[in-house]
């Protein structure tokens, strides 16, 4: 596949760095990225990655855009209020760049449909707002031997994993379930500042290019956490469980769980 | 003793255990905070048999679930 002059225009920036080159430009190209949740981390993610020239990116979600997410989602406008999510990130990410295919999927990943749904993708996101989702997409990564970028945020932290088959922690190594709903403080109870989730979400598509591209050292058996009040970045080395109920040498868990949801979360 | 918790250094009563440090630290939530100490995982069952040694290394890796 030989790069059309708009083309190598469009990604110069990219092409000159020497580590990355044509060769990486052609990666992206020929890659695929589903995201998971258009919201305050999936929002810079997918702008980047649109705008990276990533071949094919998937941006699942089932809610609308509400008032209260624009300000940190900043793939959708004012003028998005009460549209689909999935629909007005489409929009955003073809507006950046309309040579990127973007599938809008309209729907709650669960246990039924979420190994249907990231089978087609070589990079998974995870900009959920919430537990089940989270472990959600563990397992079925890890079941179906997919990289993934976990993320969280609150207040005015976060933190950040990346998952690569066969190379460290899950992050059911390190919360072995989820906790009880209400158990642990939400972003709608708690509050998130939105350039915390712009740094985050940012970082989680800076994984995703590592990857497809093969460059650099991705996250991978480590836990980067943020702290935006104090600007302080740790990079935690995390154990890997050979117990783990997933990822384990004896997993207990061989297909996806549905937990319950808290019912605060379902409307985020 | 010294401690390095959360990456920073810092004396504590000598013999302390787990349960101890996370209340010294004020650990927001301790019901579900992961603990690595010395780069393993230690089970929450575990806090209050883990006594601490000069030296040791502890880590808290709190849940946080938003996204959106």
């Amino acid at each position: 596949m030989a790069f059309s002059n708009e083309q190598l225009t469009r990604y110069s920036r990219h092409i000159i760095l020497k580590e990355f080159g044509i060769k990486g430009q052609k990666k992206l190209s020929r890659g695929s990225v589903l995201i998971v949740g258009a919201g305050g981390l999936g929002s810079p993610a997918a702008l980047y990655l649109a705008a990276a020239g990533v071949g094919r990116i998937g941006i699942v979600d089932a809610d609308d855009v509400d008032l209260s997410n624009l300000q940190r989602q900043i793939i959708h406008g004012t003028d998005d209020i009460g549209r689909p999510k999935a629909d007005s990130a489409r929009a955003g990410m073809l507006a950046v760049n309309p040579e990127t295919e973007v599938r809008a999927v309209r729907a709650f990943l669960n246990a039924g449909n979420i190994m249907d749904i990231i089978r087609d993708y070589d990079f998974i996101i995870d900009g959920t707002d919430n537990f089940p989702a989270k472990f959600l997409i563990n397992d079925a990564c890890v079941l179906s031997g997919k990289a993934f970028s976990h993320a969280g945020i609150l207040r005015f932290s976060g933190q950040l994993t990346t998952y690569v088959p066969g190379r460290g922690a899950c992050y059911r190594c390190i919360f072995k379930e989820p906790p009880p709903p209400e158990a642990v403080p939400t972003c709608r109870q708690a509050g998130v500042i939105g350039a915390l989730a712009g740094v985050v979400g940012s970082l989680q598509a800076m994984e995703a290019v590592k990857y497809l591209a093969g460059i650099g050292e991705v996250l991978a058996g480590a836990l980067l956490t943020y702290d935006a009040l104090t600007t302080a970045f740790r990079k935690i080395a995390l154990p890997r469980r050979d117990d783990c109920a997933v990822c384990g040498a004896h997993p207990s868990i061989t297909a996806p769980v549905d937990y319950a949801q808290a019912a605060c979360d379902l409307t985020a | 003793m010294t401690l390095t918790v959360a990456g920073t250094p810092k004396e504590y009563p000598d013999g302390i255990n787990l349960t101890r440090l996370i209340e010294l630290e004020k650990v927001e939530t301790p019901m579900y905070v992961t603990v690595a100490l010395n780069d393993a995982f230690v089970e929450s069952g575990g806090f209050e048999a883990a006594v601490l040694k000069d030296g040791d290394t502890v880590e808290f890796l709190y849940f946080m679930g938003g996204g959106r």
